[in-house]
């Protein structure tokens, strides 16, 4: 019996004039696979130490993301407490299980935290981002226990901390740290990349903020300023 | 064959929406805004015309090594845990998804934005089955209130104004105080974002589509600005893709040149607020995401249009910049193209998929002015695609009889040369004596016998005597000194 799988396949392959058993054709399709070549890369992101991080913050502001700097992970809660304190938000926050912000003095500040994914009743969540890019201020965040997927989109206020040490300056070496994580052709359950706050221009091309997911996006790069010495 | 399609009323359609007063306040939306920041978002980045070749020649290796490809697609998103489906067709699409949500029991399902959904018609399908879609995409919201279809393809809701939306949320949300103020179109947005939070959390299926499907990991794509279509898949326990073939390009690396053209074409974004790649389902140390991960590759059409001179559409990776840049657009909007495809690439997709007897006008609805393609971020030839079709339209004796009896007079002429000298020589001072004559403007005519269809809406311009072979000959003979040929004296209107 042939099923759909075959018959689309078969159909493709009469349309190619191919049989699909082609060993050059194979080895073609192998090879771009194992090897991922880059193509086009900007060279707006071929910049190093300060410059790189300068461009991070300038892409993520044009995309109407706030951020703050701050030169040690011990600085970042009182950072975020201050951010929340400035615009009038509840001292809640929910963050998961993520050792880096584990290990950060939470309890120095009035904050109530919360562990675990979101329910949807949150108003602030913290992650912690696997990487940035700084050709368009994008944060890469992994689903895990660390950093549950649900905290990126259900809170109105998102705070997303960027170690300085892994902004990239284009996706391909974003990809690269990714697969020196996970191996290369393995991902996890989702990967995020997050430009900016939630927004929609759906109503006669207006353009307003928090559509469906966070209102504010700030985010919080640590180390940054050092990096100018540092690589 | 899926959804309704009123594209062979193309003209009628075109008609009515050239006098459609909210339509036309509508369009002006898309006349300015998008081609503005489109061309702003090009120019700040210098390798934007090499990414474009990128993108192009990306598609290309795919769509020719289409089969393996998605054989090691299949194979990665089997290993990370995920199902994939095959559909032939709509209703074999439509089967598989109705299937997953029985199986499930499943009675509200979201949905992210998804073209793909729209051809296959699955909404009417779900709610005939008893199970309750909704559009969490704010533009596909408003217009599935409206029981409407989208008209364009990254705004669906861009023919409907704040008023009418407003009338539609009063009309949907009765459970809401009627004395609320929506007369701000912010107030509009939190209202869609209150109403529809409370869906996300209680859907039992998320459905999205896919912008791109990763051969090398078995990852799906998804690009939103809202974040409705991530909501739409981490929060109910089963997430099903709908993707059609073309979708598959080798790498994440692919994905990235891809994704730098798409975002800038579309709105004139660096990129969207939401890139989201997705691998199977959730893992065992997860705490969230759905349990099931579904894809559902859909042919419908598509293979036997490799290998064919239509192959280049499937490059299409759903920009909307070829609408955006479209005057035939501007004028009408999305619906008078009767299906789920507007613009330049529904005028070229339609016939491929519906087939030239309901989508073969279609391609009429141009006036080969080329912004379509020029600005299309994977360089589809999408004039000389929809000449294709009209060569194809005329072949198979379907254009309309005027069109069909001018060239075939024209082709009488053709073959008798100097009856045609003589024939045009006659006719051309007779229609400038006529366009001198006829009509308010000298020189232009209000009304041509079998060209009412142009002369509707815009004068025609009246000849202003002689015929192009007088002139050629008269110029021929001036230049080399000849007299040979002799130049009529005809009348030369000012
Ligand atoms: S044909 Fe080109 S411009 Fe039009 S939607 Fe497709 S990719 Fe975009």
């Amino acid at each position: 019996m042939s099923t759909a799988r075959d018959e689309i396949l078969a159909s493709i392959r009469r349309s190619l004039g191919v049989t699909g058993r082609e060993r050059p054709r194979r080895t073609v399709v192998e090879e771009r696979i194992a090897r991922a070549p880059a193509g086009v890369v900007p060279a707006r992101g071929a910049v190093s130490g300060r410059a790189r991080i300068e461009l991070f913050v300038a892409q993520a502001e044009a995309a109407l993301a706030t951020v703050s700097e701050v030169d040690t992970p011990d600085a970042v809660p009182a950072a975020i407490a201050g951010w929340l304190r400035a615009h009038n938000l509840a001292a809640t926050l929910r963050m998961g299980a993520d050792p880096r912000l584990a290990a950060m003095p939470w309890s120095e500040t009035p904050l109530a935290v919360d562990e675990g994914p979101s329910d949807g009743s949150d108003l602030n969540a913290v992650s912690h981002a696997e990487a940035g890019v700084a050709e368009t201020g994008t944060c890469v965040l992994v689903s895990g226990p660390g950093n549950p997927s649900t905290l990126n989109f259900l809170p109105d206020n998102h705070i997303i901390v960027v170690d300085a040490s892994t902004v990239t300056g284009d996706y391909e070496s974003a990809w690269a740290r990714l697969r020196e994580r996970f191996g290369k052709g393995v991902m996890p359950r989702t990967v995020n990349w997050v430009t900016g706050p939630s927004r929609s221009a759906d109503i006669e091309q207006t353009m307003f903020l928090g559509a469906h997911g966070p209102r504010r996006l700030h985010i919080v790069v640590v180390g940054g300023r050092e990096s100018a010495s540092a690589s | 064959m899926s959804v309704h399609s009123t594209s062979p009323q193309f003209k009628d359609n075109a008609h009515a929406a050239l006098h459609d007063v909210q339509l036309q306040r509508a369009l002006s939306n898309v006349r300015v805004g998008f081609i503005e920041k489109r061309a702003k978002a090009a120019g700040k980045l210098p390798e934007f015309e090499a990414l474009r070749d990128s993108a192009r020649d990306i598609k290309d290796h795919v769509l020719a090594h289409l089969d393996l490809y998605l054989e090691a697609y299949i194979a990665k998103v089997e290993a990370s845990g995920g199902i994939v489906h095959f559909a032939r067709d709509a209703a074999e699409a439509r089967a598989i998804v109705t299937d997953i949500c029985r199986e499930k029991g499943a009675r509200t399902v979201t949905k992210g934005k998804s073209m793909i959904s729209e051809e296959i018609g699955l909404n009417d399908h779900l709610a005939a089955a008893g199970i309750e879609p909704v559009e969490t995409d704010l533009g596909e919201y408003i217009i599935q209130l409206r029981h409407e279809t989208p008209s364009h393809i990254i705004a669906p809701a861009v023919h409907v104004n704040a008023s009418q939306v407003e009338e539609d949320f009063r009309r949907a949300h009765t459970h809401l105080d009627a004395a609320r103020d929506l007369s701000e179109p912010v107030n509009l947005l939190t209202e869609a974002r209150g109403v529809l939070r409370e869906r996300f959390l209680a859907a039992d299926v998320g459905i999205t589509g896919a912008n791109f499907l990763v051969a090398e990991t078995g990852t799906s794509i998804i690009v939103t600005n809202e974040g409705n279509g991530d909501l739409t898949q981490i929060l109910p326990k089963t997430h099903v893709v709908l993707a059609s073939i073309e979708k598959l390009v080798p790498t994440l690396e692919d994905a990235s040149q891809l994704l730098r053209v798409l975002a800038r074409s579309a709105t004139g974004q660096e990129l969207s607020v939401y890139t989201t790649f997705t691998t199977g389902p959730r893992r065992p140390e997860d705490p969230d995401g759905p349990e099931s991960y579904h894809v559902v590759l859909i042919d419908n059409g598509r293979s036997s249009m490799l290998g064919t001179e239509f192959e280049e559409m499937l490059r299409c990776i759903r920009c909307g910049a070829c609408m955006n840049h479209c005057p035939v657009y501007h004028a009408v909007g999305g619906h008078a193209y009767g299906w789920v495809y507007p613009g330049p690439m529904g005028a070229v997709l339609t016939p491929s998929l519906i087939g030239v007897d309901k989508g073969g006008h279609l391609p009429n609805a141009s006036t080969f002015c080329g912004r379509c393609e020029s600005v299309c971020p994977v360089r589809i030839p999408l004039p000389k695609l929809m000449r294709h079709w009209r060569e194809r339209e005329f072949e198979r004796h379907l254009s309309p009889a005027t069109v069909r009896s001018g060239i075939a007079a024209w082709a009488f002429f053709a073959r008798r040369p100097a009856l045609y000298r003589l024939a045009t020589r006659v006719s051309m001072n007779l229609l400038a004596f006529a366009g001198r004559r006829k009509g308010g403007t000298k020189g232009r005519f209000a009304w041509l016998p079998f060209a009412g269809g142009w002369t509707e809406h815009r004068d025609f311009p009246a000849p202003q005597g002689g015929t192009f072979q007088e002139r050629f000959a008269r110029e021929r003979a001036g230049r080399s000194g000849e007299t040979g040929a002799t130049a009529p004296a005809s009348s030369r209107a000012a």
